[in-house]
């Protein structure tokens, strides 16, 4: 059986980078039981030993106030790992070592890595890895994770703790005198009682006490009701002496003592500064151009813009060759198959399904190959403090920047990598509000949509009444976040208090690991629910079939056109071929049947669930001014936004029309009595809110890590869009529009 | 040597923090990133809208808001 090894560490010590140089390729991501944060584990070979090695989550601390720190608390506790490679910044060893002090106090072998030597010794900092390894009691082990410098000698030493037998010793930090003796008061008491014996060590169980940890304290009343109760009393006792005295409380003097006794260890000739008191460190001297305030903002809308121009322009090189592969293939089956239901449902459910599927990952792809050379090079955090101001006026986090850009912030991006983009979050929060909020961005779907209208009602403006859009989607979109933070996801703000991490070129396995983790993972997780929700939407667009005999009189009507022409025009477009040169009798013929097939499917939409639902519908949707078609269109929408054009043409009975070529709808939308502006305006504003596509519902239900989100953002978007759109087609009608 | 709110400093001005006035999950987060009493630091710039607040402490750079800094004293010179 192989041990296992747990690897802790603050974020940005290189705590993943020295994963990856140990694990290689041979990863496996999972999730920790119940949450959506990632478990990453990976098998390392020491000559014949063979370990375990588990990438717990970054934390600064272990208390259990965040789910990344509770998720490695537990690991530490409940599984035992035969030692915790505790991975410390060496060029910010301070505030390190706060972890290091506390994963020793759980009383668990550890072995601290030393990383990031090179970027210390750049600074002018040295360190003595033996002075500190001999004043902390664990063994210390410099490394340079990046280039994989060290990491055999780390190996070598944990496994030479893994090996010992004798649990190791508590180290003796004073709490001052107060936390002191409360201390020396409730240790004897939890080690008779033997409370919480089996995970922690007495003196750590009395720290969390006094620190009124709350899982501690109610995993200790489930124990011991008595003996919780007592220590809670001393605990107590404690807290409001220090509250009298010292105007503090002991989970604060408990952190004050923990950083001084750092600092006297550090003191203990552990660092030697090379006179580097004012010299401006390689990323200062960068932050003063990129985060300068009137440079800051432009070079970073530059930065975006290129991002975005680069995600998109590269996606969409494999996009068509997917495109056209799956069009080969539908090519393939509708030549060989006989016409039938069956036929339909691999056609139009299954290959169009998986093709919708597979169609999003080019952009998944490189969306998250740029956002993780943005992130990894320590850049985004950068995005995320100047915009933060702006952001946290609305209850968002600065960091939600990213998703609402990526969903089409700039008109035309996608909501799935953008939703999926808001796991760079690390409030819960902030980061659910921008979850629900970044589907009413313009993604690239909506905007053939967009582009319909105009062309039909504003076309002399459209430039303008494009910004007009974009800037209503932002509003919208910070204003409903504002509306979600002071109703259903209340709150107070999750402080902006994080670290700017020096830049780092990122390392091109670190970036291509995560790029692959999360497009995979999309294939995985969301592929099959899309799947099977588009082969449902199938079914509602073609059941129940057109009655025989309605069939029956279109075929009349086709056999009657074709016995009135000439039997030589009829062979000219039998079979049909493309590009064929036609007499003036041929194409009118071929017009008039194209006409009849048109109808049919008209008729045949309008007898299907789908159609009926829109026809039902039509009661209450004449108040924003959207007849029955508009209504298929808009059901037909809720599989993929890009289906409303194609669906609309379908109800105008033109056929299913090309999103790209859409000139013939917009004509006939622009003739039809039934629209006018203010018509298909209250759908621009309709479509920008309501339901996200299927495949971004089944993304956020995802990341929120509950369906009730899922059907959350189906409803509240839909009425929320149906309201905005009631209130701009009577509001307009009244002011004469 | 006179006692301000963290919020009041000028850009790269140096102070030593004396006391961290905020409690809760919000007193937490201070703490753990290391601003506790006796950190000397320094104010490496702030966000073009002045805010949020830039500090290099300890060897690295630290950022939190300005109603955040409000709850730390800082002993500064002049």
């Amino acid at each position: 059986m192989s041990q296992t090894i747990a690897l802790a560490g603050n974020p940005n010590s290189g705590k993943t980078t020295l994963f990856n140089a140990l694990t290689g390729a041979r990863q496996h991501v999972g999730n920790y039981p119940g949450v959506t944060v990632e478990k990453k584990s990976g098998r390392y070979k020491l000559s014949d030993q063979q370990f375990q090695l588990v990438d717990l989550p970054g934390t600064y601390s272990m208390t259990a106030y965040s789910l990344e720190e509770v998720i490695a608390r537990d690991f530490i506790a409940t599984e035992k790992p035969a030692v915790v490679i505790d991975i410390v910044d060496a060029a910010s060893l301070e505030r390190n070592l706060y972890l290091s002090l506390q994963i020793i106090e759980m009383g668990v072998p550890v072995c601290i890595a030393l990383n990031m030597m090179d970027v210390a010794k750049t600074r002018g900092v040295r360190i003595d890895a033996d002075r500190l390894s001999e004043l902390l009691g664990v063994p210390v082990v410099p490394t340079v994770a990046r280039s994989g410098k060290g990491k055999k000698e780390l190996m070598k030493a944990a496994a030479r703790v893994a090996g010992k037998t004798s649990p190791p010793a508590a180290p003796d930090i004073s709490y001052g005198a107060d936390i002191d003796q409360a201390l020396s008061e409730m240790e004897p008491l939890i080690d008779a009682g033997g409370l919480l014996a089996a995970y922690y060590p007495a003196r750590w169980v009395a720290l969390k006490y006094l620190e009124a940890d709350k899982q501690i304290v109610s995993a200790g009343d489930a124990a011991n009701r008595q003996l919780s109760a007592r220590l809670q009393h001393i605990a107590g006792r404690v807290e409001k002496h220090l509250n009298h005295t010292l105007d503090t409380y002991p989970e604060a003097l408990i952190a004050d003592q923990r950083f001084g006794y750092i600092k006297g260890i550090i003191r203990q000739g552990v660092i030697h500064l090379d006179n580097t008191e004012n010299r401006l460190f390689l990323s200062d001297k960068i932050d003063r151009v990129l985060i300068n305030r009137m440079a800051g903002p432009l070079i970073m809308a530059g930065v975006l813009l290129l991002l975005y121009h680069f995600t998109f322009a590269l996606s969409e090189i494999p996009l068509i060759w997917l495109e056209n592969g799956f069009s080969a293939l539908r090519g393939l089956v509708d030549a060989h198959m006989a016409e039938g239901l069956f036929k339909s449902l691999l056609i139009s459910g299954v290959i169009d399904g998986v093709g919708g599927v597979v169609g999003f990952m080019p952009i998944i792809m490189f969306m998250f190959l740029g956002i993780t050379i943005l992130e990894d090079s320590g850049y985004l955090v950068r995005v995320a403090f100047m915009l933060d101001r702006v952001f946290q006026w609305f209850g968002l986090h600065g960091s939600s920047v990213m998703p609402f850009i990526v969903s089409g912030g700039i008109a035309g991006g996608c909501a799935v990598p953008g939703v999926m983009a808001t796991r760079t979050l690390k409030s819960p929060k902030e980061r659910l509000a921008t979850l629900l909020t970044v589907p009413f961005m313009n993604c690239g779907a909506k905007l053939p949509v967009f582009a319909l209208l105009i062309a039909a009602f504003f076309a002399y403006n459209k430039a303008w009444m494009m910004f007009v859009i974009t800037l209503i989607s932002w509003g919208g979109a910070l204003l409903i976040a504002k509306l979600l933070r002071i109703t259903i996801i209340r709150g107070a703000p999750t402080p902006f208090i994080m670290e700017l991490p020096p830049y780092r070129m990122p390392t091109l396995r670190g970036v291509l690991i995560h790029t692959w983790e999360r497009s995979w993972q999309y294939l995985r997780k969301a592929g099959t629910i899309i799947l099977a929700i588009s082969i449902l939407l199938w079914a509602m667009m073609t059941f129940p079939h057109l009655p025989a005999d309605t069939v029956r009189g279109f075929e009349t009507t086709r056999q009657q056109i074709v016995a009135e022409a000439a039997p030589a025009v009829v062979r000219e477009i039998t079979p049909p071929r493309a590009g064929q040169e036609l007499s003036a009798a041929a194409s009118r013929l071929k017009t008039r049947l194209a006409a009849i097939n048109a109808e049919k499917a008209q008729a045949a939409l309008k007898h299907s669930i789908a159609g009926r639902i829109g026809v039902s519908l039509e009661n209450i949707s004449h108040l924003a001014g959207f007849d029955w078609r508009t209504n298929i269109a808009l059901v037909g929408g809720f599989a993929a936004k890009e289906v409303i054009v194609s669906t609309l043409g379908t109800a105008y009975s033109m056929g299913a029309v090309e999103a790209q070529q859409s000139a013939g709808l917009s004509r006939q939308l622009a003739d039809s009595p039934s629209w006018r502006p203010l018509t298909a305006f209250s759908l621009i504003i309709f479509v920008m809110f309501y339901s996200p596509c299927f495949v971004s519902v089944v993304c956020i239900a995802r990341e929120a890590g509950s369906w009730k989100w899922g059907a959350f953002t189906m409803v509240f978007n839909t009425v929320l869009a149906f309201i905005l759109a009631v209130a701009v087609y009577q509001g307009g009608r009244l002011l004469g529009f | 040597m006179q006692r301000i709110s963290m919020r009041y400093m000028k850009d790269h001005q140096s102070g030593r923090i004396t006391a961290v006035r905020a409690r809760g999950e919000l007193g937490r987060r201070i703490r753990e990133m290391g601003l506790v009493p006796g950190t000397a630091f320094s104010v490496k710039g702030r966000a073009p809208l002045k805010d949020p607040v830039a500090l290099r402490i300890m060897g690295f750079t630290l950022t939190l808001r300005n109603n955040e800094a409000d709850h730390i004293e800082v002993a500064v010179e002049g």
